[in-house]
């Protein structure tokens, strides 16, 4: 064999090797605990920023009001770098004394997470057909009705695009909070063995593996199961149809 | 270290006008790096957009293979590149032009397809031949989608350029990481990384729309 692929073999030997330490699964800075971690700080911002984001998108859709906001929202969302967010948070958090493992990192993802939650939901809305609106409000809906009986269910697709954009551009942001402390999930194994140097290039292949494979994942996941989360009467269109539908934003 | 945190300005004015050489050098290594990449990643956009329109059937995986990318995190995209170009430009590079594929593949071809079909027919009942309605008549109609790709592409690498810090590069992100690895937390550093880096994408963001205008007058004309 040429001296490239020993050199290969004898990285690839270094990542198995890292792969099947004492502890690495389930210790306390095993992969299982450093996923579930992971996983948590990308699931909690995003149910705080659902929560705050999807019933004001919503409400300004309705109104047909706020596209101004609308704008202003994701072009800010898109030119805030995400690291340089998390960090700053991190600094505010540091000066009022609380730990930088876990709420620096959440607060910084919530303002990540909202942007694409909140415009798509308002453009779900918004593009709702105005002679569908009208039509369920010349049949007597009320405005709550129609919300929830019409314009919520058409936009459905829509929403959900923009939760699921939201969620991975969330979960590519967590390895980033390993920056401020030795959480951020398996995003500490990079961060960590990118500060050691050469002497950790099997931890931060091996953690990048991860963080790819788990990022991965969870897309195919969340587009395998959107079609399951939307009204029954849009699932029964055909995929293209929703999919047309989806991709007005 | 709690209390000389707390004892730390958090934005040191005399810090930044001791230091205007440095923040403007990595200014300038900020806007290379996201040149290079935005170069590079238009002009392999271009060639695969080529590619998925002359032949339809490759457009679906040339979408799923660069969404891959597009999805993995750029943190993962460095550590995956790392062991085979180094710590450095090319490492930084590939993962930055990876981000731009994506949006500028389907933009690009979004704005060829979105020619309406009457104008394409026009154009061939005046003789003109596929490259030439491609270049003369088609890419100038498309030009506000690709432009509109262009700048999110511009807006997201700006913002990606800081995490290249890690690898020794960074442009105003090199600030921000300093900033939090000092023994005593630098808040001044971290600030102006971040309100610079906000402030490249906001005048690149506006510059590619204006570009865009003059290039397209005839879209101001009759607004749609």
């Amino acid at each position: 064999m040429d001296k490239e692929g020993c050199r290969l073999m004898e990285f690839i030997s270094e990542v198995v090797v890292w792969f099947s330490e004492d502890g690495r699964w389930a210790g306390s800075d095993g992969i299982l605990p450093r996923t579930v971690e992971h996983l948590w700080l990308a699931i909690l911002p995003m149910i705080i920023a659902a929560a705050l984001a999807l019933p004001i998108g919503v409400w300004l859709g309705h109104r047909r009001t706020g596209e101004f906001a609308a704008n202003a929202v994701v072009n800010i969302g898109r030119a805030i770098p995400s690291f340089g967010l998390i960090i700053l948070s991190g600094v505010f958090f540091l000066r009022a004394g609380v730990s930088l493992r876990f709420w620096p990192a959440v607060v910084a993802l919530v303002a990540l997470a909202i942007p694409p939650i909140f415009t798509n939901a308002y453009a779900a809305i918004v593009t709702v057909p105005q002679e569908t609106v009208e039509a369920a409000r010349g049949m007597g809906l009320t405005e709550g009705a129609i919300l929830r009986q019409v314009e919520i269910p058409v936009g459905s697709a829509v929403i959900l695009a923009g939760v699921r954009i939201s969620f991975i551009q969330v979960l590519a942001t967590v390895p980033l909070a390993a920056v401020l402390s030795s959480g951020g999930g398996l995003g500490q194994y990079v961060v960590r063995g990118f500060a050691q140097g050469v002497g950790a290039r099997a931890e931060v292949f091996a953690g990048a593996l991860l963080i790819a494979l788990l990022t991965l994942a969870a897309d195919w996941a969340f587009s395998s199961s959107e079609r399951l989360l939307l009204p029954e009467g849009i699932r029964r269109l055909r995929p293209e149809e929703i999919k047309a539908a989806a991709s007005v934003s | 270290m709690t209390l000389a945190q707390q004892t730390m300005p958090l934005f040191d004015w005399s810090w930044v006008g001791r230091n205007l050489d440095t923040i403007w050098d990595r200014t300038i290594e900020h806007l290379r790096l996201t040149g290079f990449a935005l170069v590079v990643g238009l002009g392999l956009s271009i060639a695969l957009a080529a590619l998925a329109l002359r032949r339809p059937r490759t457009y679906e995986p040339i979408t799923a293979a660069t969404g891959i990318m597009y999805t993995i995190p750029s943190l993962a995209v460095f550590a995956l590149v790392r062991p085979w170009f180094g710590i450095g430009f090319v490492t930084a590079e590939i993962a930055l032009v990876s981000y731009t594929l994506l949006i500028l593949i389907r933009n690009i071809v979004a704005g060829i397809n979105g020619v309406p079909p009457g104008v394409r027919e026009a154009a061939l009942g005046m003789g003109y031949r596929d490259g030439e309605r491609l270049r003369r008549i088609e890419f100038p109609l498309a030009l506000p989608v690709i432009v509109a790709g262009l700048r999110i592409a511009t807006v997201t690498v700006i913002g990606l350029v800081t995490v290249t810090s890690l690898l020794g590069l960074g442009g105003l992100g090199f600030f921000i990481l300093d900033g939090i690895r000092r023994s005593v937390i630098f808040p001044t550093g971290i600030i102006v990384g971040v309100v610079l880096s906000v402030a490249l994408a906001a005048i690149l963001d506006l510059v590619l729309l204006a570009v865009g205008r003059i290039l397209t007058p005839w879209t101001r004309r009759d607004a749609v």
